[in-house]
């Protein structure tokens, strides 16, 4: 299949191409930031005018995207940098951003406010400081809330976005989503005020509701509590407008899913929750990247994602060859050539191990052409080269 | 150093590190190199990752305590389950449901910064306070976080003075300041990355949260370079009346130059972690086989008692 110039097997390259929105997911440590910046540079490459939204890049791949400073504006990334050859097709840019969530929250408050008045109320109010940063959700709904404004701003074809490495990365596909199921609950609704429905029942309920809070948290808090909600009065309808536009954009065809994982087994089990909460929500995923697979190094070939069967029992075979190769050395007193062999052995070993460890969530999509994989690199992925070469193992 | 002197230098330790370094294994291998002390060990895991008991082959971590090996006992211990217990334990327990169903505690635990992880700390502390075991190893929080977790209690005691979370706050300080009773034990890969960031997660830890690091568990090193030349290869595979093929010799030459790069990488990667640190190490193995188990935890566990021994006698 050869799409804009690509030519392979991946189902990346279609999903770089037709899609305005490309999501990655997983658990943290698996090498989510830079597959989503790799696919950025191989978005770019294609033609496409890409911004990568990052959470949280390591320092050395931050400095390589040029967000060195606190840049929640996307910044483009000089062409001779990505495209140092001057290969790719034209018409393609690529941009970096990193998401600060305060910010792009502060922002969302000003945009959203009856006056500039209310405005300042709440971003002054203690609560709302807290709230803006701890609120379990919120950097999820700030990164959709970015996702929206990149997205109606039209200078960009396709966002790449990277996901907090938490299990909560992907709250912000609850409708409503935490922050307006915040807005929506009824504690929210007695704070706003009575309902012509139920005064005093609410009232009273309120009152209770106020004691506890006390208890826990001392009147102090209480105060703050209140002037929170006070303030946010009549704006809620906005937020609530706003995220139910960003869900129905991922759920849409505009959209695209990326599960990445690394072939250990913890790793596969956070994908497969992910892939479960995705399926739940009726979100179709796009592709299963595997990072960081180890080569084999003896002629036996074994698919990805094949824990029994022909090919693992050859590889099983590798194992026990080499093994029993180390014992006999061992026997002899040659200890260079039987660490040799047990070497030989051990990698055998971890690729088949690796591939076992695939298999459950290759399972779980059902969709063993959608497994793109990426070797273990020789080097730091904490440049433009290095993310080129993961690019090319993507798509 | 002495390994009953490691194990009870401290009643609590936490162990930090970001996502993928394999914090919940060395969990399990600190909790089993104090068993072996002689000590009596609780495992008490806070972000319901149950998967820890498979370590041990034993049935998921829920709770309630349960027994994983002889001496070792384990439970899980979240935000949200500690959250609970505190309400029910300060009488609310008929209205904790509702707070729960509606939501409002959601926003209860938000009105206060990092109010969870002080009523997880504070329930380690509780369970300190009441000698549940000789020592107590808790699995912190992935990444950044852990940072947040352990600096929460100074946080909220600098926005509020008074009140019962104040007070709890108040304790979990005292708690993490105190090197007789809690140490926090940071682990790292030797890979670019992870080392610049547990660098900058122990800078961070002793300078806002006052804790006392123990020695970094670097985790996952490649074994050492195999001395072995073809020339030796072949003279040893007729000494041992084997046969071997030119492809088996190739194959040999590849997978050893695989590992000896690898590991001349990490080599460089611990002596960086070692300058810009100064903490001692201990190193634990990588292991080939990806389903972690028993005999995993057995050899990590051996691992970790010999790098205690390596140890200066005056590092802890």
């Amino acid at each position: 299949m050869t799409v804009d110039g690509f030519a392979s097997r991946s189902p990346l390259p279609a999903l770089l191409a037709s899609r305005q929105i490309v999501v990655c997911c997983g658990t943290g440590g698996v090498g989510k930031t830079t597959t989503a910046a790799a696919l950025a540079l191989a978005a770019a490459r294609s033609g496409r005018r890409v911004a990568v939204v990052t959470i949280d890049p390591a320092k050395r791949l931050a400095s390589a995207l040029g967000l060195d400073g606190l840049s929640d504006e996307p910044a483009l990334i000089d062409a001779s940098r990505w495209d140092p050859s001057g290969t790719a097709v034209a018409g393609g840019s690529l941009a970096a951003l990193m998401l600060d969530t305060k910010s792009t929250f502060d922002k969302l408050v000003i945009a959203h406010a009856a006056t500039p008045d209310q405005g300042e109320r709440i971003l002054a109010n203690r609560l709302y400081r807290n709230i803006s940063t701890v609120l379990s959700g919120t950097q999820e709904y700030m990164a959709m809330e970015k996702l929206h404004q990149l997205h109606a701003d039209d200078a960009f074809d396709v966002l790449v976005v990277d996901t907090p490495p938490s299990r909560h990365a992907l709250d912000f596909l609850d409708a409503p989503n935490r922050l307006v199921r915040l807005f929506d609950n009824r504690v929210f609704r007695m704070m706003m005020g009575p309902t012509r429905m139920s005064m005093r029942a609410a009232g009273a309920a309120l009152g209770a509701f106020m004691k506890v809070v006390a208890k826990v948290v001392g009147t102090a808090v209480v105060d703050d509590v209140m002037a929170f909600f006070r303030a946010f009065e009549g704006m809620e309808e906005g937020f609530r407008t706003r995220s139910l536009e960003v869900l129905r954009l991922l759920e849409s065809d505009q959209a695209g899913f990326v599960l990445v994982t690394s072939p250990r087994p913890d790793a596969v089990e956070e994908a497969c929750f992910f892939a479960d909460r995705l399926r739940a929500t009726g979100i179709d995923i796009g592709a299963l990247v595997v990072n960081r697979v180890h080569p084999l190094l003896v002629e036996v070939p074994v698919p990805v994602g094949v824990p029994v069967g022909p090919a693992s029992d050859a590889l099983e075979h590798v194992v026990a060859t080499w093994r029993a190769r180390a014992e006999a050395l061992d026997l002899v007193d040659q200890a260079g050539p039987a660490d040799a062999c047990t070497m030989v052995a051990s990698l055998a070993e971890l690729v088949r191990a690796e591939r076992a460890a695939v298999a459950p969530i290759v399972e779980r999509i059902g969709r063993p052409d959608l497994v793109v994989e990426v070797p273990v690199l020789e080097r730091e992925v904490a440049d433009l080269d290095a993310l080129a070469e993961i690019a090319s193992y993507l798509c | 150093m002495k390994l009953e002197q490691f194990c009870s230098a401290s009643r609590v330790v936490i162990v930090a590190g970001k996502g993928g370094v394999g914090k919940t294994t060395v969990t399990a291998a600190l909790a089993q190199t104090a068993a072996r002390a002689g000590l009596s060990v609780l495992i008490v895991e806070v972000e319901g990752k149950s998967w820890l008991a498979t370590l041990f082959d034993r049935p998921a971590l829920g709770y309630e305590e349960t027994l994983l090996a002889p001496g070792i006992r384990g439970r899980t211990l979240s935000p949200d389950q500690a959250l609970v217990e505190y309400l029910d334990d300060h009488g609310m327990r008929p209205i904790s449901k509702r707070l729960r169903s509606t939501g409002a505690l959601e926003v209860v635990a938000a009105s206060v910064p990092g109010m969870k992880d002080i009523l997880v700390l504070g329930k380690v502390k509780q369970l300190e306070q009441a000698r549940a075991a000789d020592l107590i190893v808790v699995d912190a929080p992935a990444a950044g976080h852990a940072i947040t977790f352990l600096t929460s209690a100074v946080g909220l005691l600098d926005a509020m003075a008074t009140g019962p979370i104040a007070k709890q706050a108040a304790d979990v300080a005292a708690l993490l300041t105190d090197p007789a009773r809690c140490r926090v034990s940071l682990v790292t890969l030797p890979e670019e990355t992870p080392v610049a960031e547990v660098v900058e997660t122990a800078f961070a830890l002793e300078d806002r949260a006052g804790v006392t690091l123990g020695p970094v568990v670097v985790n996952g090193m490649w074994p050492p370079p195999v001395p072995c030349t073809p020339r030796l290869f072949r003279a040893g595979a007729r000494a041992a009346g084997i046969t071997v093929t030119a492809d088996d010799l190739a194959v040999a030459e590849r997978s050893i130059g695989f590992a000896a790069a690898r590991r001349e990488r990490q080599d460089v990667q611990v002596r960086r972690l070692a300058d810009l640190l100064p903490l001692a190490q201990i190193p634990l193995p990588f292991r080939f086989g990806a389903t972690l188990g028993p005999a995993d935890l057995e050899a990590l566990t051996d691992a970790f008692v010999e790098g205690i021994v390596a140890l200066a006698p005056d590092v802890v």
